[in-house]
């Protein structure tokens, strides 16, 4: 294999990584039923939390556990006010972004200008020194081979479980669900926090492996993109992790085009893609109600009154 | 399940904290003379605004109790910043700091209703009686850099992050390169475009692209010191931007620009408050101290410090100009001729790649 182009491949994984995180678990919010448009601001006190741990403990498993518990605790706030108080899901979440970017900074003020090495890299003896198979498999950090994971573990729990079932029925019809005695209160209340806990494994990703340091705001619209990937992979597991890999791949690819020189599209025409990706698919996906109904969870974004 | 109680007093402690940090210094005590600054993003930012608010603080160490400094951060440009530099006239300030460029005519404007107050706008170009403008020649710094990158590269390419395709941006570009090709002919630029000034990820994303396409050295024209990091992972060499990063890069950080006020905002205040203020136009370079440089790095060698002191030198006696002739674009075209320097007017309106830069400029 081409050596730039195996290089180029590492690089997409750690871009990709902190998407696969915020999209898998928002993925899972949403089929609860819930919009959670806060991604963005849970990655965020995620980053800053994990980046405070690792700096005042030294230990970086403290630092991936501060990064979860933080995006919980930002996703706490939102499941109250919209779950208990019946706020709307839209303008809670973007409050709780806006939110996010305000206490990160303020919790960030005394960890500017500090630096952290990053996550160590997992070396297997051995398999690690394969020629292009070891480099492209082994020899990240643990957060990588944990995204994988993840989106394998979440893809069973939604299709093969009884509780992802449930969880499912309450994200199509909150009110057939409870008619039938589930608890959809306390249901979405798990999905949201499990969405806050990967926002915020995201965040600390970020602020450990793949950019360490902490920087006011350095999500820079990560959460953003997360959250357009979870329409563009139309609520499926493995499509969220092609699509992580896609829109990595397509930022560090255009970046390799530039610095080689030999292709010229313009860098924003490429930053944008993303998002054009996204509402092409929404487009194609909406033309089809048999795939929109198999898919997309019914009742998202709707508030549920347990009364009526 | 979350308490209220606790929510509440999060939000509270929250809300409190920002209000401060907001507004901090903003009571008066005895009679300081008050100054304000505008800061267009956090004074976090460790580029840009942290290095206003550096200079704030030296101004506060040179005249202690007898002034009184107020800042407010992130302020966005256009009507919130006539808002904000508006407050701070009102409220007793004889001198007033907008730092950023789209401040520019929100500070004429409000200068014409406080004609009282001294203001100082950076970076922009309307003037009047109370309104002063400065800036610094930061391609100056860059002619001391490239100079480094074209006698320590090994492999005769070095990786540019490029943030905006403005003149600013090109400017550094071309002054680069021209300093690095009249040490070291066969090297060549090439340049990224990451359009952000701050995205640590995409940053470093853009450093690793450039070191997987061979460059050894990386320099950048955006704020974090994420492609630094990079480079020292990657055990390649590369510079810092407008503060010194060597914390994040010890091994990899050949040297930095930094941008700095101090001198310039301690002698305005000075001048602010014994009446000599008069509205002026300071573009000013490594001569005044407002680029200015860290240590080297200790990769660097003798004769390499020496070449670069050269260099500072020269543009301090002014001996030499990082746009003297002969200065040939990207396609050969002679832009100066031997002999003749780029005046101050093309300098501000740059918009071409000089030779030696691979690739197109943006436009």
């Amino acid at each position: 294999m081409n050596e730039t182009l195996l290089l180029a491949i590492l690089t997409i994984i750690t871009a990709a990584t902190p998407l696969v995180f915020a999209a898998i678990g928002e993925l899972v919010v949403e089929k609860s039923g819930v919009l959670n448009l806060g991604v963005e601001g849970m990655m965020l006190v995620g980053a800053v939390s994990s980046f405070t741990a690792v700096h005042v403990t030294g230990s970086a498993t403290l630092g991936v556990f501060a990064g979860m518990l933080a995006g919980v605790m930002l996703a706490s706030i939102f499941a109250f006010l919209t779950l208990n108080l019946q706020s709307s899901q839209v303008a809670t979440g973007l409050a709780l972004t806006i939110f996010g970017i305000g206490v990160s900074a303020l919790i960030g003020q005394p960890l500017i200008g500090v630096a952290y090495e990053g996550l160590p890299k997992i070396q297997v003896p051995l398999l690690s020194e394969i020629p292009v198979i070891g480099r492209l498999f082994f020899g990240h950090d643990i957060l990588v081979y944990c995204s994988i994971v993840l989106v394998i573990a979440v893809s069973w729990f939604l299709s093969r479980t009884r509780a992802g079932l449930i969880l499912r029925a309450v994200g199509d019809s909150h009110d057939a669900a409870h008619a039938l005695g589930y608890p959809v209160i306390r249901v979405r209340y798990m999905a949201t926090l499990f969405g806050g806990a990967c926002a915020g494994l995201a965040g600390a990703y970020l602020s450990m492996a793949y950019a360490p340091m902490w920087v006011e705001n350095m999500s820079a619209g990560r959460g953003w993109i997360a959250l357009a990937l979870v329409v563009f992979a139309s609520w499926q597991p493995s499509r969220v992790l092609f699509g992580a890999y896609l829109f990595g791949g397509i930022s560090i690819l255009q970046l390799h085009a530039q610095a080689s020189g030999t292709i010229n599209i313009p860098s924003q025409l490429m930053s944008m893609l993303p998002y054009l990706a996204t509402i092409i698919v929404l487009v194609l996906i909406s033309r089809d109600h048999g795939r929109i109904r198999r898919n997309a969870p019914a009742s998202i974004g709707k508030a549920f009154h347990p009364t009526t | 399940m979350y308490s209220k109680t606790v929510l509440a007093k999060k939000l509270l402690a929250a809300a409190t904290g920002l209000l401060l940090t907001t507004f901090s210094g903003i009571i008066s005590a005895d009679d300081p003379f008050k100054i304000g600054f505008v800061y267009v993003g956090p004074v976090g930012d460790h580029g840009w605004t942290y290095r206003h608010d550096i200079g704030r603080q030296a101004i506060e160490a040179e005249f202690g109790d007898k002034v009184e400094t107020t800042f407010v951060e992130s302020v966005p440009e256009g009507a919130d910043a006539e808002r904000v530099i508006r407050k701070l006239a009102s409220s007793g300030h004889g001198l007033i700091f907008t730092t950023s460029f789209g401040y520019m005519n929100p500070t004429v404007k409000v200068a014409k209703a406080f004609p009282d107050v001294k203001f100082e706008h950076a970076t922009g170009y309307k003037r009047s009686d109370n309104v002063s403008t400065y800036s610094g020649r930061f391609y100056e710094g860059r002619a001391v850099l490239g100079t480094i990158a074209g006698m320590m590269t090994k492999t005769n390419t070095i990786g540019y992050i490029a943030s905006f395709p403005i003149p600013e941006v090109v400017r550094g570009i071309n002054a680069f390169t021209i300093a690095m090709r009249k040490v070291n002919p066969d090297a060549t630029v090439k340049v990224v475009w990451v359009n952000s000034w701050y995205d640590p990820g995409k940053e470093a994303d853009a450093a690793k692209a450039l070191i997987d396409q061979g460059v050894d050295i990386v320099t950048q024209h955006t704020d974090s010191p994420a492609p630094l990091q990079v480079a020292q992972e990657r055990g390649v060499m590369g510079f810092g931007q407008a503060s010194d990063m060597s914390a994040f890069a010890p091994d990899a950080q050949l040297t930095s620009i930094v941008d700095n006020w101090d001198a310039y905002y301690v002698e305005r205040t000075r001048s602010a408050m014994d009446g000599s203020w008069t509205s002026e136009d300071t573009w000013a370079g490594i001569e005044n101290g407002m680029v200015d440089f860290p240590e080297y790095g200790a990769m660097v060698p003798d004769d390499v410090k020496a070449a670069a002191d050269v260099i500072k030198e020269g543009i301090v006696d002014g001996s030499l100009h990082p746009f003297q002739g002969p200065i040939m674009d990207q396609n050969g075209k002679v832009v100066a001729e031997e002999g003749v320097t780029i005046d101050d007017g093309t300098l501000l309106g740059m918009d071409f790649y000089v030779e030696g830069v691979q690739g197109t400029l943006p436009k």
